[in-house]
Order: C-alpha cells, then structure tokens, then sequence
C-alpha cells in the first residue's frame, strides 16, 4: 500500500512534467507566422534587400537547421527529448549562451532567497499563529492579529520599495540591491558568505513579512478547531505538561493543512519572484525572465516557464512523499 | 469512615458565566463514592452531568467556573490544588474515559505512543521495555491483539478505540474513574461487550467509577447506586436495585414510567413539558412546572437533598421519610 502510493506520485510528477513540456512546445506554435518568418521581417524592416531565389534558400536552410522542416510530430518529440534532457536551446538575447546554463546560474539565487524566506516565513508565522490561539499564552500576543491582516494585504514589492527607501537610501545600512557586491568574485569564504547575507536581508524581509500574515492567521483559524477536539481534552485529562499538549497534540494536527499549503506556495513562490527580484535587482529566474520578455527572448522565456513548472512540480512531489510520515491517514 | 470514602464531593458549584449572567449547571452537589463502587449518574441533556464530570478533572473551559466546594480524593481537595500537583493527579489518582471516544485519540499519532506519553508525563521512571511490556498487557486486559499497540486510530473501529480508551483510562491504576457517556458513539451490541469490558478492569482495580449517561437499561445493569440530575441538581441517589422497584421523586418515577418494558404493552407514558432553561429556573422546586404532584410550597422552598432511609436520599418535600 505503501509502495502503491509512492509509485503513484512520482508517475504523477512524470505526467505533470511531460503535459508542462508539451504546453510549452504548443503554445508558442499557435501564434501565426514562424520564427524565420519573424527575423525576416525584422531584416525587412530595417531595409535590407529580399527576394529572389536567394532569400527562398536561406529560409529553407535556417529552416533545416532548427529542425522547422520536420513534421510536426517528429518536430514535437525531438522538443520534448531535448527538454527532458534539459537542453533549452540557445538564448537569443545572450547567443551563443545556453538557456540552461543561465537557468542554473540564476536558480541558486532563487532557491536561496525565495525557499529560505517562504520556510523561514512557514516556521515562524505557524508557531506564532499556533501561540495565538493558545488560551494560556500571553495576552499580548493576541494583538498582532489586526498588524498581520494589515501587513498580508501588502504587496511584497510595495513592501520592498519602502524597505529600500528606508534602509538603503536614507539610512544607507544595507545595498541598494544586488546579490552581492558588484566587483567581488563569487566563492566559498565567510567574507563572500556575509556579503551575500546582506545583500539578502531586504529582499528577504520583503517576502517574510508579507507572508508570516498568512502563515499566522491560517495557523491560528487551524488552531481553533484542533483546541476544540476531544483528543485535546483527553491529553489534558491524561495530565500531560502544557509543551506536550501544545506541540504533539495541538500543533502537530493544525500543521497538516498548513503543509498543503507550504507546498502550492513554494510553488508559486518562484513565479512570484520576478518582483521581487526586479525591485532589488537580484539575480535569479525572476530577473532572468523579466529580461527575456523586454528583449522577446523567447526560448529563455520558455525555459525560465519549464523552470517554474519543474519548481512547482518538485515542491509537490517532495511534500507528498514527506506527508505520510506526518499524517498516516493519507496513504489509501 | 474516611478511610472508606474514594471521593468525597460537598457542595460543588459550577456555573456558565454568559452575558454577565451566572447561569448554575452544577448547583450544589455532594455525594460520596466507595472503593470499587459504581455510581450511575443520569439526567436530560443540559442537566449538567458532563459538566460535573469535567469540573472534577478541572478540565471545564471558561465561561465554566467553579464557585465552590471541595472534592476530597486521597485526602486533599483537588479543586483547590496547584496547576502542577493537579497535572500530576489527572490520571494517577482519576482518570476519564471520554464521551466523544471516535475523536479523543490523537490521529497521527501510533496508539502505544499515545500511551505512553500518559506513563511518561507522571514521572514513574519506568524503562522503554517495561512501558512496552504494560501497554501490552493492557490491551490485552481489554480483548485488543498486541498489534494494536503500533496501529493508528483510523486503522480501529469504534468499540476498539473505546477499548483503547479503557486501557489507557487504567495504564496508572487510578482510584476513581470518571466515564462520560462511554458507550454512546457505539451500536447495542458493541455497547453491552464494551460496558462489560469497563466493568471487569474496574473491578479487578478495585476503582470507583462514575458513569454518566442516559440510557437506563445500561445503567440498571452497571451501575451499584444511582443518582439523578435535574437542572443542576442532584435529586434522588439510590442503590440500583431499590431506585427501579420503588423511585422516590416525583421525577425518577415519570424516568422510571417512561422506559418499554416487555411484560406489559401500554403507551409509554411521557414526561410533560420539558427542562426549564438553566437561565430561567422556576422559583423554588425546578420541577415543579412538570410535577404531578406539586403543591404550593414547592412553587417557593427550594427542597434539600435529604435522608430518606439509610442507603437513599431524595430531594422533594413530599416524599416520606
């Protein structure tokens, strides 16, 4: 049963990752006209001389050479070969760069500054949203309600720009933006390390709070419920201390949804970013794309879109396979 | 005298406090519980037997709180313990056996853990392997296989969380065991094995057990003495057998009227009216609205639970002494 399950995810992620390639391929093809075309009008445009028998051989040779004279179906398979092996073509912006070269550069950006605030964002707005429904917690904490309604309401990049005012041009203690300072050679040393940290703060601080709103308030309502269970009233009855109650009864049970939740926001994180890394200039996938649609990169722009699905379809999978071990009614 | 006693309640007071009004669920009760005696409490919803239940564990919620009284266990009031030393009561000298059992255990969590993290919580310094070896034993005590020990409760059915919660209701060998309503999520059959199940540990513990519930004919075969609760009141205790042949208060006897019997086919004879509303009580008896019998002084005297003979009391100003 529980291989079953197993087995069952991970063709899922397959299915998915396969469908998000295709849309891929098909979505650009059902614009009118064809790449070739495309360029030449360009070339059109700013006057160069076209026609004659000339131009027919030199359309049917860049034809050959992206594969354009295939059939489609064929055409269609070498696409969803290539993209399964992740190769994403040349950028057009950066040729001869590949796509996935400068995917990979700037995935590490986004991994670190996105993943590590959403779940910096998830532990602490979860347990804070957990203390807020507590009864014998303190009281105070019951007025930061009111502040973190306000303060999810905030757009992140709104939020970003009022951090970089602040702190960076009026009070100039942290970057303007930047992953790290511009002239220094990324590498492993603690100096670099901490360059970096800096450069993170803001953008970090942008996203975490923003969204320890949502964590806490969705924590708290989650909460509410599991308080009025009756296993709740059994640990107490069983004379358990108040840190078991609070951890192995109540909040272990009011994660369940929040990790669902974890999961599509981990996701979408990534999509989200690109404003986030436009306002502080970071250079991730965010940024990566944002450039790609100014100067109509499109195979960058489809690769940074395959990107995002991969993310999306990871992040599912991964909480998936981990959420048997945290709620064992989920393995039918 | 004392010795003897297991539990000793007097004038226990629980009230809802709601829109700055005291509404009295537990109105000054007392009663007295015997080693290894079964005490059935019964009464219409809303007549605050749970709420007695749950007052005794000091488990009720605002806007419930305590008025008064005192309940003697082991020679100390456990409503007047520290927070600490009433932790370290819950389950070693009273434990409860829930009412909603489809629901009291934890669902993500395997039944031997939830187990022994009540042994943990009271410090007995007992090893993994001898927690092991008396989680087993207990399940066992209560006809579950060994196996249940690594289940997760979605994995049992009703009346096998039920025993899983008779076993962990005895895992410390408490002296009183406070059970809410513990069959009624259950269907006929399962009930009557279950009940006799809670009966057997009870009795081979020695424990006195409170059951709380409504259905009579489990009562009468459960339960030693029997006390009835009427808005808040206790209104007649007595030993099972003498309270089925011959009920005192005008209320047991309309109970007692009410319940088929298979000797004789007539209409069931019905309480008129209902309970009054905890906010509104009628002055003097509560029941006098419903009484067959009421005369004018119990529209105005509140009657006392007195004496009536040796072994039963009663609380109505027209029955015998």
């Amino acid at each position: 049963m529980k291989q079953a399950y197993f087995v069952r995810r991970l063709v899922m992620f397959v299915v998915v990752v396969i469908l998000a390639a295709t849309l891929n391929f098909i979505i650009p093809r059902l614009a009118p006209g064809d790449p070739i075309g495309a360029v030449l009008e360009e070339l059109r445009a700013r006057g160069a001389s076209t026609g004659g028998d000339a131009e027919d051989e030199i359309v049917a040779a860049y034809r050959a050479r992206f594969g354009l004279d295939q059939p489609i179906h064929i055409q269609y398979f070498r696409f969803l070969f290539n993209t399964l092996r992740f190769d994403l073509g040349y950028s057009i912006s950066y040729y001869p760069q590949k796509v996935e070269r400068a995917l990979l550069r700037a995935l590490p950006w986004t991994v670190g500054l996105l993943a590590l605030s959403t779940l910096i964002s998830f532990a602490a707005g979860s347990f804070f949203g957990a203390m807020m429904a507590w009864p014998r917690a303190p009281g105070f904490l019951r007025r930061f309600v009111p502040m973190f309604m306000v303060l999810s309401a905030v757009p992140y990049y709104l939020l970003g720009l009022i951090l970089i005012y602040v702190f960076a041009f009026v009070l100039r203690l942290l970057p303007l933006g930047g992953a790290y300072s511009s002239g220094t050679v990324p590498r492993l040393d603690l100096d670099f390390l901490l360059d970096v940290a800096r450069h993170g703060i803001l953008p970090a601080l942008s996203i975490v709070l923003t969204s320890v709103g949502f964590w806490a308030l969705g924590m708290r309502g989650v909460m509410v419920t599991v308080l009025g269970e009756d296993y709740l009233t059994l640990a107490e009855a069983k004379g358990l201390s108040e840190r078991r109650i609070f951890f192995g009864y109540a909040m272990r049970n009011a994660l369940l949804p929040q990790v669902t939740a974890l999961a599509i926001a981990l996701g979408t994180v990534a999509s989200g970013a690109v404003l986030v890394e436009v306002v502080f200039n970071y250079p991730g996938i965010g940024w990566l794309l944002y450039n790609a649609l100014r100067s109509s990169d499109y195979y960058m722009v489809q690769g940074v879109t395959f990107c995002l699905i991969l993310t999306v379809a990871v992040s599912v999978l991964v909480v998936d396979m981990i959420y048997p071990l945290l709620d064992p009614r989920i393995e039918r | 005298m004392s010795q003897d006693i297991a539990l000793q309640v007097n004038n226990l007071r629980v009230s809802y406090m709601t829109g700055g009004q005291e509404v009295k669920a537990v109105d000054d009760v007392s009663f007295s519980l015997y080693p290894g005696e079964r005490l059935g409490v019964v009464g219409e919803s809303g007549s605050g037997k749970t709420t007695l239940a749950l007052a005794l564990m000091r488990l009720h919620k605002p806007p419930a709180y305590i008025m008064g009284g005192e309940a003697l266990l082991d020679g100390s009031d456990i409503l007047a313990l520290e927070r600490e030393a009433m932790r370290q009561t819950r389950w070693s000298k009273l434990s409860l056996i829930p009412q909603g059992s489809m629901n009291s255990l934890n669902p993500v969590v395997k039944i031997k853990h939830q187990m022994a993290d009540a042994i943990e919580a009271h410090e007995r310094g007992w090893t993994r392997g001898r927690i092991a070896k008396h989680i087993g034993e207990l399940l066992g005590r209560v006809g579950l296989p060994d196996s249940v020990a690594e289940m997760y409760p979605h994995e049992l059915s009703g009346g096998m969380k039920q025993r899983v919660c008779i076993a962990l209701a005895i895992i410390l060998e408490p002296s009183v065991i406070i059970a809410d309503e513990p069959t009624s999520a259950l269907d006929v059959v399962v009930q009557r094995v279950v009940m006799q199940t809670l009966n057997d540990v009870q009795e081979q513990l020695n424990a006195a057990m409170i059951i709380i519930g409504h259905d009579m004919g489990l009562m009468a075969q459960s339960a030693d003495r029997l006390a009835v609760m009427y808005a808040g009141k206790m209104v007649e205790v007595a030993p099972i057998s003498s309270f089925f042949s011959d009920p005192q208060h005008p209320y047991s006897q309309l109970l007692i009227s009410s319940l088929p019997s298979p000797e004789e086919k007539r209409e069931l004879a019905a309480i008129p009216g209902s309970q009054p509303s905890l906010l509104e009580l009628p002055s003097g008896c509560a029941f006098h609205p419903r009484c067959p019998i009421a005369e004018e002084r119990c529209k105005q005297e509140i009657p006392l639970l007195r004496n009536i003979s040796v072994d039963r009391r009663a609380a109505c100003h027209l029955v015998e002494v």
